[in-house]
C-alpha cells in the first residue's frame, strides 16, 4: 500500500520532460517578447523625444507640410512637418494594393479553381520565385526600366508616386497572391459541392460561394500587401525621387516615411533634432504596423465563421 | 414507370473499377434505398445520377444511366440543368456560411430568379417542404451555421427543394445526426416522396426497412439483389444478402 502510494506521487520521467520543454519554450517566448519590448520601447522614446527634448509640438509635426530639418521657420520653429511623407506613403500603398488585389484574386482563382495543375506547376514556382528576389533588385529593375518609361509617357523626371505603385504593385503581389490562394484552399470542398450540385455553374460557384466564403482571408491578404508595401524602404526610394514635398500628382518626385529614413539616417548625429525626428518617423511607422497587425487580426475575428 | 434506369454501368476511377455492370431501374415517387458496406459503390452510383462524379480526375463511365428516357451522360446533356433536376444532399450538412434565407434562395438566384417577392415565396414553399419552416421562420436572417446539426440538414433539403427537382438524391443524409433529428428527417422523406423519386443511401438497414420502398443491395461494386424493400428483408434470395442484413457481416 505504501509502496503504491509513494509511487503514484512521485513525478514519472515523462512528466519531467514535458516540464523541461515547458520551461525552454517559456524561456525562448520571454526572450522575444523582451526582445519586441526593447525595440518598441527604443524607438519610442527616441521619437517621443523630439516633442519632449526639441519641443516640437506633435500637430506641427503631424500635419506641418515643410520638411527642412535643421532650419527653422519664421516663428522659430524646426521645420520638421512630416505630412509630405505620411501622404506619400499612403499614397503608394494605397495604389499598390488596389492594383495588385484584382490581379491577385484573379490569379489565386485560376490557381485554386480554374486550373489547380497548371497553378502548382507553373504559377506557383513563379511566386515563389518572385517572393525570393531582393528588394534592392526591384528597386533597381524600376530605376532602369520603370523610371525612364513614365518619363517617355508623362514627361518630367520620372521619379514619384507612380513610379513606386508600379515596382511595389510587382512586389506585393506574389504575397497577396499566395496568401489569397490559402484562403481560397481553406474553403471547404463541401460549399462548393453543394453549389455545384444545384445547378449552378463554376463561374457561379467561385463568385457567389468561394469568393463570398474566402472574404475574410481575402481581405487579410490585402492588408498583408498593405503592410508589406508601407514598410518597403529601398526600392521605393530609388524610384521615388525622395522630394520632400506634398505629393500633388503621381509623377513628380515624392517621399516616404522609409525613403526619407534611409536616405537620412546616415547623415545626422545622435541626439540631435534631426535625428530625433528620424526616430519619430519610425515611430509612424511602427505604430502603422502594429495597426495592420490589429487589423488583420480584426478581420480574422469578424470574419470566423460560427 | 421508371425515373431512371441504369443499364449494363461500369465506372473506373483511374485503373481502379468501382462499379460492375450495374442496373437498376428507380420508380417514380418511390424512395429506393442503397445498402452495402462501405466502399461498396453505393455513393459512387448516386454521385453518377447528377454527374457529381465529373468533379472527380480520372472517372470514366461506361453504359447508360437514363432520366426520363434520356441520356444524361450524352454530350448534349447540359450538366446543370441535370443537377437542377436531380437534387442532392450530402453526408455532413452543408449550409453555405450565409443567412438561411439567402442559403435556400442561392439555388433560384444562380437559375435567375430575382424576384423578390417569388423569391420569398420559394424560400417559405421550401423550408415548409423540408418541415422547418415552423422552427426558422422568425430567424431567416440567421446565419445558417448557427442552428442544430439537425437543422441544418433539413435546410440543406429545403434548399435542394427550392429549386424544383424531381430526384432527391440523399448520400447517407442522417449519419451525422442524432435518433431524434434521424427520426425527423426519415419521416419526412416518407412525405416527400408523394412529389419526388427519392434515391437514399444508407447505411442503418433499420433505416432503410423503414423508409424504402424497394432496396438495392451492394457489394464490392456490384448491386447483389434489388427489389422491393419488404421481401427483400424478409425473404432474401441471395445468401450475402441474408448475412449483411442480419448483420453477420459488413
Amino acid at each position: 500500500m505504501e509502496e503504491t502510494q509513494s509511487k503514484f506521487m512521485q513525478k514519472s520521467s515523462k512528466r519531467k520532460i514535458e516540464q523541461f520543454g515547458r520551461t525552454i519554450s517559456f524561456i525562448c517566448i520571454a526572450f522575444i517578447v523582451l526582445i519586441v519590448l526593447s525595440i518598441l520601447y527604443f524607438v519610442i522614446s527616441k521619437g517621443v523625444s523630439t516633442f519632449t527634448t526639441d519641443g516640437v509640438s506633435v500637430i506641427d509635426f503631424l500635419f506641418g507640410d515643410i520638411w527642412r530639418p535643421g532650419e527653422v521657420g519664421e516663428n522659430g520653429e524646426p521645420l520638421v512637418g512630416a505630412l509630405p511623407m505620411i501622404l506619400g506613403s499612403f499614397f503608394v500603398t494605397l495604389l499598390s494594393a488596389l492594383l495588385a488585389t484584382p490581379f491577385s484574386i484573379a490569379a489565386a482563382i485560376y490557381m485554386v479553381e480554374i486550373s489547380p495543375k497548371a497553378g502548382k506547376k507553373i504559377l506557383q514556382p513563379v511566386i515563389e520565385l518572385l517572393v525570393g528576389i531582393p528588394s534592392v533588385v526591384y528597386g533597381f529593375i524600376g530605376l532602369t526600366v520603370v523610371v525612364p518609361f513614365i518619363r517617355s509617357i508623362f514627361g518630367g523626371t520620372g521619379f514619384g508616386i507612380l513610379s513606386a505603385t508600379i515596382v511595389l504593385f510587382v512586389m506585393i503581389l506574389p504575397t497577396v497572391t499566395s496568401m489569397a490562394v490559402d484562403a481560397l484552399k481553406s474553403v471547404p470542398r463541401h460549399y462548393r459541392e453543394a453549389s455545384l450540385a444545384m445547378g449552378g455553374t463554376r463561374w457561379q460557384t467561385i463568385y457567389k460561394v468561394v469568393l463570398r466564403a474566402a472574404t475574410p482571408g481575402l481581405l487579410t491578404a490585402v492588408v498583408f500587401g498593405m503592410a508589406r508595401a508601407f514598410g518597403e524602404a529601398l526600392a521605393v526610394q530609388m524610384v521615388i525621387g525622395n522630394a520632400a514635398m506634398v505629393p500633388t500628382d503621381l509623377i513628380t518626385p515624392a517621399s516616404t516615411l522609409t525613403s526619407i529614413l534611409t536616405m537620412s539616417m546616415g547623415n545626422t548625429v545622435m541626439g540631435t533634432l534631426e535625428n530625433n525626428v528620424l526616430w519619430s518617423l519610425a515611430t509612424i511607422l511602427l505604430v502603422m504596423a502594429l495597426f495592420f497587425n490589429i487589423l488583420t487580426r480584426w478581420i480574422g475575428k469578424k470574419g470566423a465563421m460560427k | 414507370m421508371s425515373k431512371i434506369s441504369i443499364k449494363d454501368m461500369d465506372l473506373w476511377y483511374g485503373d481502379f473499377q468501382a462499379l460492375h455492370g450495374v442496373s437498376l431501374e428507380i420508380p417514380k415517387n418511390q424512395i429506393t434505398a442503397f445498402i452495402g458496406p462501405s466502399g461498396c459503390g453505393k455513393s459512387t452510383l448516386i454521385k453518377s445520377l447528377n454527374r457529381m462524379n465529373d468533379l472527380v480526375e480520372g472517372c470514366r463511365i461506361e453504359g447508360d444511366i437514363m432520366l426520363d428516357g434520356k441520356d444524361i451522360y450524352k454530350s448534349t446533356m447540359n450538366v446543370n440543368s441535370l443537377r437542377k433536376n436531380v437534387g442532392m444532399v450530402f453526408q455532413q450538412p452543408n449550409p453555405f456560411p450565409m443567412s438561411i434565407y439567402n442559403n435556400i434562395a442561392y439555388g433560384p438566384r444562380t437559375h435567375g430568379i430575382t424576384d423578390k417577392k417569388q423569391l420569398d415565396e420559394i424560400v417559405e414553399k421550401s423550408l415548409r417542404g423540408a418541415a422547418i419552416w415552423e422552427e426558422v421562420k422568425d430567424d431567416l436572417n440567421k446565419n445558417a451555421l448557427s442552428i442544430s446539426g439537425g437543422q441544418q440538414q433539413r435546410i440543406c433539403i429545403a434548399r435542394a427543394l427550392a429549386v424544383q427537382p424531381e430526384v432527391l438524391l440523399m448520400d447517407e443524409p442522417t449519419s451525422a445526426l442524432d435518433p431524434i433529428s434521424t427520426a425527423k428527417i426519415e419521416e419526412l422523406v416518407t412525405e416527400l416522396k408523394e412529389k419526388y423519386t427519392i434515391v437514399m443511401v444508407t447505411h442503418n438497414m433499420q433505416q432503410a426497412s423503414r423508409v424504402s420502398d424497394q432496396t438495392a443491395f451492394f457489394f464490392n461494386g456490384r448491386i447483389i439483389e434489388s427489389g422491393d424493400t419488404r421481401d427483400m428483408f424478409t425473404n432474401p434470395t441471395k445468401k450475402q444478402t441474408e448475412d449483411y442484413i442480419s448483420g453477420r457481416f459488413g
